[in-house]
């Protein structure tokens, strides 16, 4: 391998570490420069994934796994960094949505406490440390830098909502890092390493009683990742929180919920794969019984909501939903169908989460809402005018990007969640015949449906049947995050093929778990005298 | 001593799920500190109980496996130890914010109609 492009992958965890650490010392008097900083760096951020991306997908160096040994250690002993096409896209996604939730933020959002820079760079090294990490402790460390700052931004903009939420969704997270300090320790136990590639060689060769304890380990680590991707018995604190949290936040939390379902593809294809002897495909079965009920809980939730937060939250419960069912369905052919759904329903959710708080200014003028807590942190007063240009046409804006969002979040054409739907219900339809298919299929339908009921229902209560409506002002830096994410739907739409193509090639990075494993096992470190 | 620590660990973990699941944010913390201690002896005990083995080869003897406790779950330990650590000031400082915007000290922010 060339020399310097293996060391890129450190730079995602490094530069929001750094940037983090430099926002903390300016003081929050100085919004513009603390947010043009951020920026700058979240859109670093985006270059380097799109350089990765582009990276391991192996035009130059021919292979198309990146792996860095930090510290210059051999893979099993020391800590290792790496890039295959799965890790740099959900960077990619990460570092897109961020830069839409940042600009989002400038118009007021940021200057509701203090910071929120700080918190939000730390969050992007969380998640991007747990992409690219090769071992199961620095997920850990990861996650837990990842979480940390996910509760300083849930309590953002401090009120009484927020605070009550937070109480809920620290003390759930917790004890789901207390399951996964167990499960790390169990698998340790059981076969004395963890490093990734390294597990995965040793799970082939297990004793029955030491493969009955590494059982135990991943279904306790299991608790812990679903409790994170919301699974249906353990995803209780969702609804609450993503309601309660800041739009800017929320959209960064939907993503959050898609690190915890990245984390069980990669262990789950890397550790209980086809070449996994007598552990293969352990777990499948649960997976798939709790991707339905969570599928079935997400509709009947959207069923029953009325404000825009339920709807948002439940939808996304629904996307997990599907993503652990057909997981758990466990035929390969899904994987590609079931990446665009993932990414398209993440963007869509996304949008709709941002675009919501602008449609509820149809009614409550913007400041009512921001009083309370504005009053509570001893803002100054914001000059009404300050920030960006207003666009005309309000009301036709919102309602057309509402209509966009309701297209992609229910499946139906033209948009991008059509395409995803139709591929997953085609690839469903073609692998097998069994109960679990036409369930998933008449699930999966079923889910569309209640989201078209449930976003209709709000739409018309919004636009057709405003009393007082007034057209809000909105601002540009309000209206082009929201457009940013509508457009990267519509280009999945257009660019269907070639992406298709892409993540094919993604998924079968999943499936030859023998390339990742050598990559790992056999990058040696750098001699002294080169 | 395996049977001690085990019990020990028991005692510990148990103890926490009962307060954790207690009405008061107070209980719950409490809670959350026995059981991340549990935790933290538990992945302790995953390199094996040892007595008079240090972790760390000594320059004046040579490596064999045998003389040493395995360093890994330690050094694990003290991560985990201090990651929860942090993350339980964390929620202490939540925990208070809390009780001074909702004037009370209950899970859920408010007091139910009958409570006990």
């Amino acid at each position: 391998m060339k020399p310097f492009i293996a060391e890129l992958l450190i730079l995602p965890i490094l530069l929001p570490l750094l940037t983090g650490a430099l926002l903390a010392l300016i003081n929050e008097r100085h919004h513009k420069a603390k947010f043009v900083i951020n920026q700058v760096s979240t859109l670093l951020l985006l270059v380097l994934a799109i350089g990765l991306f582009w990276l391991t997908d192996g035009p130059v160096t021919g292979d198309d796994i990146l792996v860095f040994l930090a510290a210059n250690w051999a893979a099993p002993f020391g800590i290792v960094l790496v890039g295959d096409r799965l890790a740099t896209l959900f960077m990619l996604l990460a570092a897109l949505l961020a830069n839409c939730a940042l600009i989002f933020s400038y118009g007021r959002w940021a200057r509701l406490g203090v910071h929120f820079h700080t918190l939000f760079q730390l969050l992007l090294m969380g998640i991007n440390g747990s992409l690219l990490t090769g071992d199961l402790f620095n997920l850990f460390v990861f996650f837990e830098v990842m979480l940390a700052a996910s509760y300083g931004l849930l309590l953002h903009g401090y009120n009484v909502n927020r605070i009550r939420a937070g109480m809920q969704y620290i003390v759930v997270n917790l004890i789901a890092s207390l399951f996964f300090l167990l499960g790390i320790a169990l698998v340790y136990a059981a076969t004395g390493t963890l490093n990734f590639a390294d597990l995965a060689t040793q799970i082939p060769l297990l004793a029955e009683t030491q493969r009955q304890m590494l059982h135990t380990a991943a279904a306790i680590l299991a608790v812990a990742f679903l409790t994170k991707s919301a699974m249906w018995p353990l995803g209780f604190w969702l609804p609450i929180t993503y309601s309660a949290a800041s739009p800017p936040v929320t959209a960064m939390l939907v993503l959050l919920t898609k690190i915890g379902i990245y984390v069980i593809l990669r262990l789950h294809y890397l550790l209980f794969g086809d070449a996994a002897g007598d552990s293969a495909g352990f777990g499948q079965y649960f997976l798939l019984l709790g991707g339905l009920f969570t599928l079935t809980f997400g509709a009947i939730g959207l069923l029953a909501s009325q404000d825009s937060g339920r709807i948002a939250s439940y939808s996304a419960v629904i996307s997990s939903g599907t993503l652990l069912a057909l997981m758990g369905y466990g035929e390969a052919i899904t994987l590609s169908a079931m990446l665009f759904y993932l990414i398209s329903s993440t963007l869509a959710v996304a949008a709709f989460v941002l675009l919501t708080e602008l449609i509820e200014r149809i009614y409550t003028p913007a400041d009512s809402v921001f009083a309370l807590s504005m009053e509570f942190f001893a803002m100054e007063e914001e000059k009404k005018e300050s920030a960006g240009v207003v666009i005309p046409a309000a009301m036709a804006f919102l309602g057309l990007t509402f209509a966009a969002c309701a297209l992609i979040m229910s499946g139906l054409p033209p948009l991008s969640g059509f395409i995803a739907k139709f591929s997953i219900l085609h690839q469903l339809l073609q692998s097998r015949n069994d109960i679990a298919s036409w369930l998933l299929v008449i699930l999966l339908i079923f889910a569309g449906l209640t989201a078209i009921i449930s976003l209709m229902r709000f739409g018309v209560r919004s636009f057709w049947t405003a009393q007082a409506a007034q057209s809000p002002r909105l601002k540009m830096s309000e209206a082009s995050p929201i457009l940013l994410l509508l457009l990267l739907c519509i280009t999945m739409t257009i660019m269907a093929g070639p992406l298709y193509a892409l993540l094919d090639r993604v998924a079968d990075d999943l499936l030859q778990t023998h390339r990742y494993i050598e990559q790992v096992l056999h990058t040696a470190p750098i001699s002294r005298n080169d | 001593m395996e049977l001690i620590l085990a019990l020990a660990i028991g005692i510990l973990f148990g103890s926490g799920v009962w307060l954790v699941l207690r009405p008061r944010s107070f209980q719950v913390i409490t809670g959350l500190l026995l059981l991340s201690y549990a935790v933290n002896l538990f992945i302790f005990i995953t390199g094996r109980v040892h007595i008079n083995k240090p972790p760390l080869t000594l320059p004046e003897q040579a490596a064999t496996a045998m003389q040493y406790a395995d360093p890994l779950p330690q050094g694990l330990v003290l991560t985990a130890i201090v990651i929860g650590f942090a993350t339980t000031a964390l929620y202490l400082v939540v925990l208070l914010g809390s009780r001074g915007l909702t004037g009370t000290d209950h899970v859920d922010g408010k007091e139910r109609e009958h409570d006990e």
